[in-house]
């Protein structure tokens, strides 16, 4: 059940576009299709996943004795930014299918705030190594979600008759804030008569 | 305090050593072999990315050839000079390229000169015309004037001259077909960039019917093709066209006698 209310907390109520406005950047700057959104927002929660776990094990086994919990931010950067090359490394050697695929994104989320972001928020929420990992995870599928949305009402806003002035970035612009307000109906309350 | 400071640095730096030493082994274990002879191409290549080549982009056309997958001299925008720099990495002889190719647009006929069938008031896009009734022209085979190859056109060869026909800079045009792929009546075709002349009309239909909605339309009343028989003019399903290959001699007269005009210069 704590798992349950983990995924719906970040993918609806604490949306890491739409409710913390965290990671805008690939939000408005890889959402004018559908197939690119889709692919940054497979990466993103694959490296979501990934560094909550690395950065988990790296504060609670390496700061935490050591009793530097206050350099968590720098620590963080430094494991996420290193993982994110060894992972295209990987990728790139035993999987050049996945690569193709999540390849050029990799690199551009290396230091996005989103991943930093869901890293500092599992430890202040005082997460397990299981809850932070399904936090991630959960984290990047809510991405995933806002950016696919995103993506699809730009495309249909292409085609439709936008004043000049509105053409591209403001109008998208726009519907995110439109969509974010959408997004304020998942809320605390709901979450208690979810899961009661 | 300073101790702690002193700490804090000293596990952050050797943190990221470790880190920045553990990717660099990483990377010599994994390194991918990359190809050597395709990254060598891609650098004597223009980068247009253009596709004109029939492979995606400037990497894909260099990875094939590598490969001997393919024919050399297909880079239009790089032309004669890129394809005897990729002969001499691929070590091949050089066999120069084709003619260079541009697009033409094969109509001159505008909304004052020919008929409409009805008043298109929608977005500003060929192919949502084209949906309608295949346009708002009357004849099916001219150009929609609705810019979408203009939009296409990644070196801007394409605009509109002060009578508002579209027309392609054939100094500028690179040959990458994007606009002959995205007409929808398929009024672009490509010609030559040195031909003199080019018949600026599309249209197949019979004489006398692309008279009645057309003043500067091809109505095939062969006189280029019969008094002017080394013009390199031949008239195919009621529409003149013109033999590059051959030596067009007698171009200049035909284009002279021509009633309604339609061969113009290039």
């Amino acid at each position: 059940m704590a798992y349950l209310g983990i995924f719906i907390t970040y993918i609806f109520v604490n949306n890491f576009i739409l409710t913390q406005f965290l990671g805008l950047c690939p939000f408005f700057g890889v959402s004018k299709s559908s197939e690119s959104a889709i692919g940054m927002g497979m990466a993103v929660t694959f490296v979501m996943g990934l560094a909550s776990i690395a950065t988990w094990l790296v504060y609670h086994y390496l700061l935490l004795p050591l009793d530097l919990a206050y350099m968590q931010t720098l620590a963080f950067i430094l494991v996420i930014a290193a993982l994110v090359q060894l992972v295209e490394m990987v990728i790139m050697k035993n999987s050049p299918a996945l690569y193709q695929a999540l390849g050029i994104y990799l690199p551009l989320i290396t230091t996005n705030c989103a991943v930093l972001g869901i890293a500092l928020i599992n430890i202040t929420q005082g997460y397990n190594l299981m809850e932070s990992f399904c936090a991630g995870v959960a984290g990047g599928l809510g991405f995933t979600l806002a950016i696919v949305l995103m993506s699809n009402i730009r495309e249909r806003l292409d085609l439709m008759p936008v004043r000049k002035v509105f053409k591209g970035v403001p109008i998208a612009f726009i519907s995110g804030g439109l969509m974010a307000l959408a997004f304020m109906s998942f809320d605390k309350a709901l979450l208690t008569n979810l899961l009661g | 305090m300073i101790i702690g400071i002193v700490y804090a640095f000293i596990v952050i730096t050797v943190m990221g050593l470790l880190l920045g030493l553990g990717l660099a082994l990483a990377a010599k274990k994994f390194a991918v072999k990359k190809n050597e002879i395709a990254e060598k191409i891609v650098a004597v290549l223009p980068g247009a990315n253009c596709g004109g080549c029939g492979f995606p982009g400037c990497a894909g056309y260099a990875d094939a050839l590598s490969q001997k997958k393919a024919a050399n001299g297909l880079c239009s925008p790089g032309g004669a000079a890129t394809a005897s720099a990729v002969a001499g990495i691929l070590g091949i002889e050089d066999s120069g390229v084709g003619e260079r190719m541009v697009a033409y647009v094969h109509c001159h006929g505008n909304h004052g000169i020919s008929s409409l069938d009805y008043r298109y008031d929608g977005m500003e896009d060929c192919n949502a015309a084209s949906l309608l009734f295949k346009g708002d022209n009357t004849c099916k085979y001219g150009c929609l004037h609705l810019g979408t190859c203009i939009e296409v056109c990644p070196v801007s060869a394409i605009s509109r001259d002060g009578k508002g026909n579209v027309t392609v800079d054939a100094k500028t045009c690179i040959g990458c077909k994007k606009c002959v792929a995205v007409c929808p009546t398929k009024v672009i075709h490509m010609i030559p960039a040195s031909g003199s002349h080019a018949i600026a009309c599309n249209n197949h239909d019979a004489g006398g019917k692309v008279k009645k909605i057309c003043s500067v339309g091809c109505i095939g009343c062969k006189i280029c093709e019969n008094k002017f028989p080394a013009s390199g003019c031949k008239v195919v399903d009621f529409l003149s066209e013109i033999d590059y290959a051959s030596p067009m001699s007698q171009i200049v007269d035909a284009a002279e006698a021509c009633p309604v005009k339609c061969i113009v210069k290039h």
